[in-house]
């Protein structure tokens, strides 16, 4: 096993309240594993994200909960000893919107350069050469080094994007959102990339997205998040053919399919709840067509199923 | 049949010049142009939904643009309801177009004035168009076009600030205030792109709904060939600044005649986790060419996999009916 997250809290100290972001999340993420994060916007998915690299801005912090990576604890590490040897180094991310996430005033080959500066001792010249392989495997010339992030397209942003999340071969890299920004065919070669690391260098991959057609794509397992929790935890396929949660069954019947004629799609009434004030007792139960009493009253429990799936509520269905 | 049209637009082009540096001038060097809009023609028959769909900058919000008359085209003719509509001089004209043809934005955290309360948002467009003779009636408009999007009860919405409400109830404002001046014809722009899927069939839901109950015809601009299928009639993909494929859209989506559309079918995710790991083929290669060079010939063919050396790439493909209710505008069309 690579991480462990245990019953993980990260809350935001605003003004008006405290928000709970991320409000008890438990699950595990193996080598070479792709997990799957998904969930509206607002559920709390990219900050748990964040929370995993420990840059939730403030005001939000982790205020319980252990993350565990191999045998070291990551919430209580000072924060220099995580930023020289974690951030980075183990645990990298591909931020949201490939767009902006590159500095444009530095060309590609300064920017990659950067943290070979401050993680290692290797010279500029091994640098270089470990950089050009890197844009390689990602399919790029490595004479974009000296090119500006203006000059490149979408695609090829987020391929340096990927590129750089994995210059230090980091044990475990955080996607959000890799491919919302990009048009249908550049998405498509981007996960046909990511699925092509992921077979070479096993690579453990969390990969957030609120669209559940990508994750089919290329998870292995599927975390299904609501209002800060999770509802759903358990392997992709069986989610797919056969999801339990009331959540996860609106989300993907939502899914509009290009190659089936579909003349109804179901969607949620209502939206997400506001988590400084999120609802008693199971907190989809204001949007879910199953809600009985006890759903209003106690939080859902973990339910494990046969194929060791975890749910998170009262009636599962059949 | 004639007057089943709707919309019809013929050879639209929309040329933006590039800024020259003097020495080009001095050079006497062509002014060059971005060729946006390349001579698009299409018609929208009433009641219709028609979806113009292509990757970001094919040319279809310019699209949309035009139609809106935001901007005035460099050649080719625009018609509402056979009326030519392609240059608008006085302003009343303009107004008076305005009010018959609307527009959804893309993003309702940027198209709504967030100082507006919900009722200074809805009551803009009327003193704008001077409906409604006093305050109380232009009051009962606004309730009546809550009602209509579905934001019940309306007092409960109108004193609101757009932070308020979230992304879902600020689109159904933006179509509110789309729908208060009664409009014919509305150019709804990407307007589920940025909520989130479980909201998406919602809004779809409801646009359909008020074009069954209020007659309206939409050009539904979108980038993905899902939602365009559930929602829409016909079907235009575009491509630089062409419209590539055309039809009736299952006929386009279950038999793709052009290979441009073929990839960009081939390349939608779906949610079929079996196919997880394999590694699928995309039928196409390099990268979208810049507007202003547009390859010589078929304006896909570097890009093509089928192209054919001394025809695609010098001559320019017609756009043929290859079937009932089925256009494509490619050399091999019916035959790869």
């Amino acid at each position: 096993m690579l991480m462990k997250v245990t019953d993980l809290k990260t809350h935001f100290f605003t003004t008006r309240g405290v928000v709970r972001g991320v409000d008890g999340v438990t699950f595990t993420l193996g080598k070479g594993e792709v997990l799957g994060l998904a969930g509206e916007s607002g559920c709390g998915k990219s900050t748990l994200g964040y929370s995993l690299m420990r840059l939730v801005p403030p005001p939000g912090r982790i205020v319980e909960g252990s993350i565990q990576l191999g045998d070291l604890e990551l919430t209580s590490m000072d924060e220099s000893t995580f930023r020289r040897e974690i951030r980075w180094k183990r645990i990298s991310m591909i931020f949201q919107g490939a767009m902006n996430a590159l500095n444009p005033v530095y060309t590609i080959g300064y920017q990659m350069m950067e943290p070979f500066k401050y993680h290692t001792e290797i010279s500029e010249e091994d640098a270089r050469e470990r950089i050009a392989r890197q844009l390689e495997l990602v399919g790029l010339d490595p004479e974009i080094t000296s090119r500006y992030p203006h000059e490149l397209s979408g695609g090829m942003k987020q391929r340096v994007m990927i590129a750089m999340s994995l210059l230090l071969h980091p044990d475990l890299v955080i996607a959000d959102e890799p491919t919302t920004a990009l048009d249908v065919i550049v998405q498509a070669q981007i996960i046909n990339l990511l699925k092509k690391l992921k077979k070479e260098l096993v690579l453990s991959l969390i990969f957030i997205t609120h669209d559940l057609s990508i994750l089919a794509e290329i998870s292995d397992r599927i975390a299904v998040m609501y209002a800060g929790k999770m509802v759903e935890i358990g392997d992709s396929k069986r989610i797919y053919e056969d999801p339990k949660h009331p959540y996860t069954q609106k989300l993907l019947s939502a899914i509009p399919k290009v190659h089936e004629k579909v003349e109804r799609l179901e969607f949620i009434p209502g939206a997400p709840p506001n988590l400084a004030n999120p609802p008693a007792g199971c907190r989809f139960h204001p949007r879910c067509p199953y809600a009985t009493k006890i759903c209003m009253e106690k939080e859902p429990e973990k339910t494990v199923l046969d194929d060791s799936r975890e749910v998170f509520c009262h009636n599962i269905p059949g | 049949m004639m007057e089943d049209i709707e919309l019809r637009v013929v050879g639209l082009k929309k040329y933006f010049p590039i800024k020259r540096s003097i020495k080009s001038v001095l050079k006497r060097e062509p002014p060059r142009f971005v060729r946006a809009v390349d001579g698009i023609s299409f018609q929208i028959r009433k009641k219709q939904i028609f979806a113009l769909v292509g990757e970001s900058g094919c040319g279809k919000t310019t699209t949309g643009k035009l139609i809106m008359k935001l901007m005035e085209p460099t050649e080719g003719k625009i018609f509402l309801r056979g009326q030519d509509v392609s240059h608008l001089k006085s302003k009343e004209e303009n107004l008076k177009y305005r009010k018959m043809v609307q527009m959804i934005y893309q993003d309702p955290f940027s198209s709504i004035n967030p100082r507006f309360r919900v009722y200074n948002v809805l009551e803009e467009p009327l003193i704008i168009h001077r409906i409604g003779e006093s305050r109380a009636e232009r009051e009962e408009m606004i309730y009546h076009a809550l009602e209509l999007v579905r934001l019940t009860p309306p007092e409960e919405f109108v004193s609101r600030f757009p932070h308020m409400l979230s992304g879902g109830q600020r689109q159904r404002v933006a179509i509110a205030r789309t729908m208060i001046l009664n409009p014919e014809f509305v150019v709804a722009d990407e307007p589920v792109s940025m909520l989130d899927v479980s909201i998406r069939a919602e809004i779809l839901e409801l646009l359909r709904k008020l074009r069954d109950d209020l007659g309206l015809t939409y050009l539904y601009i979108t980038h993905d060939l899902s939602t365009a299928r559930y929602f829409s009639d016909w079907i235009g993909v575009m491509y630089l600044g062409r419209i590539v494929e055309m039809g009736e859209v299952d006929r386009v989506i279950d038999n793709p005649l052009h290979p441009y559309t073929r990839a960009l079918l081939e390349a939608v995710p779906e949610p079929e986790p079996d196919r997880k790991d394999v590694i699928k083929s995309i039928p196409i290669r390099g990268e979208v060419p810049s507007a202003v060079n547009i390859p010589e010939g078929c304006r896909f063919h570097p890009r093509c996999i089928y192209a054919k050396e001394g025809v695609c790439n010098t001559s320019h493909p017609e756009m043929t009916e290859l079937e009932k209710d089925h256009h494509a505008e490619c050399h091999f069309a019916g035959k790869i």
